[in-house]
């Protein structure tokens, strides 16, 4: 069923009329950022809203638009430097090339190869569970009161391999807000879509994830303001390899977390399951946290491999705490024994 | 005579240069910057990979001699044998070099916490004692013990697979498929040897 996100007959005010709280705080912003502009030559003020930044982007590679809705929020997306770490960004070439999306294969190159002609558009996605406001949405009513952020993150993956990505996406806390969770929404899960023609690995005998790919988060890990829904990375709409047209950016936990190509969130009471943790529960946890004291079974965890690297330069790092972003977030994880909750 | 012997070294030259194609490939690959973001992960990978498929070559010598007479093949086993310790090493030496970095602290934890890695590591010296008793002059001096010595190919084969099977994150195909052949081929000799 496809029932439209915001209906306009009723005379009461929906909630969902009334301006989010980020999205007025941008705004808010967004005219300091534009006084400052104008003070500029005066102050040599920076702000924390700005223009989104050019990345480069050789001309031979794809780079992807979306529908034109998408393309006028992508316009109007905005630089936000206090989400962003000042580390070097990867090439544009290695982000779509290098990426695990088992749904098309399990080599690193094997979703660049064959996700390309994977149909994003037209998109929904069910919110169902523990909410105000379930229902299948287009994707395009999903975003629609969103201002878009540029945010430049760490992403760490559980395979001891990490790279520097700027997003484009906005607060998912924002996104549930709208729907008005209840009390009884403690967890989120969210799931990839199913779909055995397009993706080749659902349809293989070999595999051991029980497609489709769930993952999950803590309501207060879903309401941090790190946590990204994005729709966009180097200043353009997702690549299809990259989890298009919807995904989730967790930055502070390894990057299997981040489900790409999203189709559902549903909110409940007991802590879903997780597609990693399922098929491997000694080596994935639910909260898979980065963190270097804590050893995956078969690998250790306490440095990466900051990529692209070269033969030359293997480019190796100390793996921080949180991925660097304990200061945000391990708050959320007081008392908890991280060790036995991997 | 001398026709078979022409016929011999042509023989040798065109598995020679086959069995060097995949190095020259990822040679190629490296020259063009085509390894992609991950260059150490993939060619120690890839690396890895031709090792265990030269391994499983030389295995497959005796059973291919003996249901097919292909006698020829024998002349060229300690080839395929050499080739697989040759990428072993150059295996070991990426790993060691490009994700390593020579970093002896994560080499020692690498090689004493990492059970896939300890399991490649035995393998490796299991492969080492038979690359460097492989020249005829060690086969002389060794006599009888030098078959006995060289059984250690089997052990080796099972640590191999092993040492793959034990990075299975989800798919498990290709691991399927050398874990069957090498119960194809280990079978077979356990047959022949129940037989006579």
């Amino acid at each position: 069923m496809n029932r439209k996100l915001f209906s306009r007959n009723t005379g009461q005010i929906l909630s969902s009329e009334i301006t989010p709280e980020s999205i007025y705080k941008q705004r808010r912003q967004f005219m300091q950022a534009a006084l400052s502009v104008a003070a500029l030559p005066v102050l040599g003020y920076s702000s924390v809203l700005a223009a989104a930044p050019e990345y480069d982007i050789p001309t031979d590679l794809p780079r992807y638009a979306g529908p034109d809705w998408m393309k006028q929020k992508i316009a109007g997306a905005a630089h936000n430097a206090a989400f962003s770490v000042k580390e070097k960004t990867a090439p544009y070439y290695h982000a779509i090339t290098h990426n695990n999306f088992y749904e098309f294969g399990t080599d690193k190159r094997d979703p660049a190869r064959y996700a390309k002609s994977f149909k994003t558009d037209p998109w929904q996605v069910e919110i169902s569970g523990a909410v105000a406001k379930p229902g299948v949405y287009n994707l395009e009513d999903i975003l629609a009161p969103h201002a878009l952020e540029d945010r430049i993150y760490r992403l760490r993956c559980v395979e001891a391999w990490s790279m520097v990505i700027p997003w484009l996406g906005f607060p998912l806390a924002d996104l549930i807000k709208r729907f008005e969770p209840t009390s009884k929404a403690k967890f989120v899960q969210f799931q990839t879509i199913l779909d055995k023609e397009q993706m080749s690995e659902q349809r293989s005998s070999f595999g051991t994830i029980d497609w489709p790919y769930v993952e999950g988060l803590r309501i207060d890990e879903a309401m941090n303001p790190l946590t990204l829904m994005a729709v966009g990375m180097y200043g353009n709409a997702l690549p299809p390899q990259n989890g298009a047209p919807l995904r989730l950016v967790v930055p502070w936990k390894y990057g299997f977390k981040s489900i790409k190509s999203i189709v559902r969130i549903h909110f409940s009471e007991t802590m879903p399951e997780t597609s990693w943790n399922i098929t491997a529960p000694d080596e994935y946890g639910f909260y898979a946290n980065v963190n270097p004291a804590v050893d995956h079974p078969r690998w250790s965890q306490a440095t990466e491999r900051r990529l692209p690297a070269t033969l030359l330069s293997p480019n190796i790092i100390d793996t921080l705490p949180f991925n660097g972003y304990a200061d945000q977030v391990a708050h959320l994880y007081k008392g908890m024994d991280l060790n036995r909750l991997f | 005579m001398f026709a078979a012997s022409r016929k011999r070294l042509a023989r040798w030259w065109i598995l020679f240069l086959s069995l060097l194609l995949p190095l020259l490939w990822l040679v190629k690959d490296l020259l063009t910057n085509n390894l992609g973001a991950d260059p150490a992960q993939y060619l120690v990978s890839q690396l890895g990979y031709w090792a265990l498929i030269c391994l499983w070559i030389s295995l497959a010598v005796t059973p291919l001699r003996r249901l097919f007479g292909w006698g020829w093949l024998i002349q060229h086993r300690r080839m395929f044998g050499l080739y697989a310790f040759f990428y072993a090493s150059l295996h070991l030496l990426a790993f060691a070099t490009f994700l390593a970095g020579w970093r002896l602290d994560i080499l020692l934890r690498e090689v004493t916490e990492r059970p896939y890695v300890i399991v490649g590591v035995l393998a490796f010296i299991l492969l080492l004692s038979l690359a460097v008793t492989s020249t005829k002059k060690m086969q002389r001096r060794l006599g009888r013990r030098w078959q006995q010595l060289h059984y250690l190919i089997y052990p080796a084969s099972i640590l191999i697979i092993i040492h793959f099977i034990w990075q299975i994150r989800s798919d498990y195909a290709e691991q399927l498929f050398f874990s069957i052949l090498l119960a194809l081929m280990l079978g077979y000799r356990l047959y022949i040897k129940r037989r006579s």
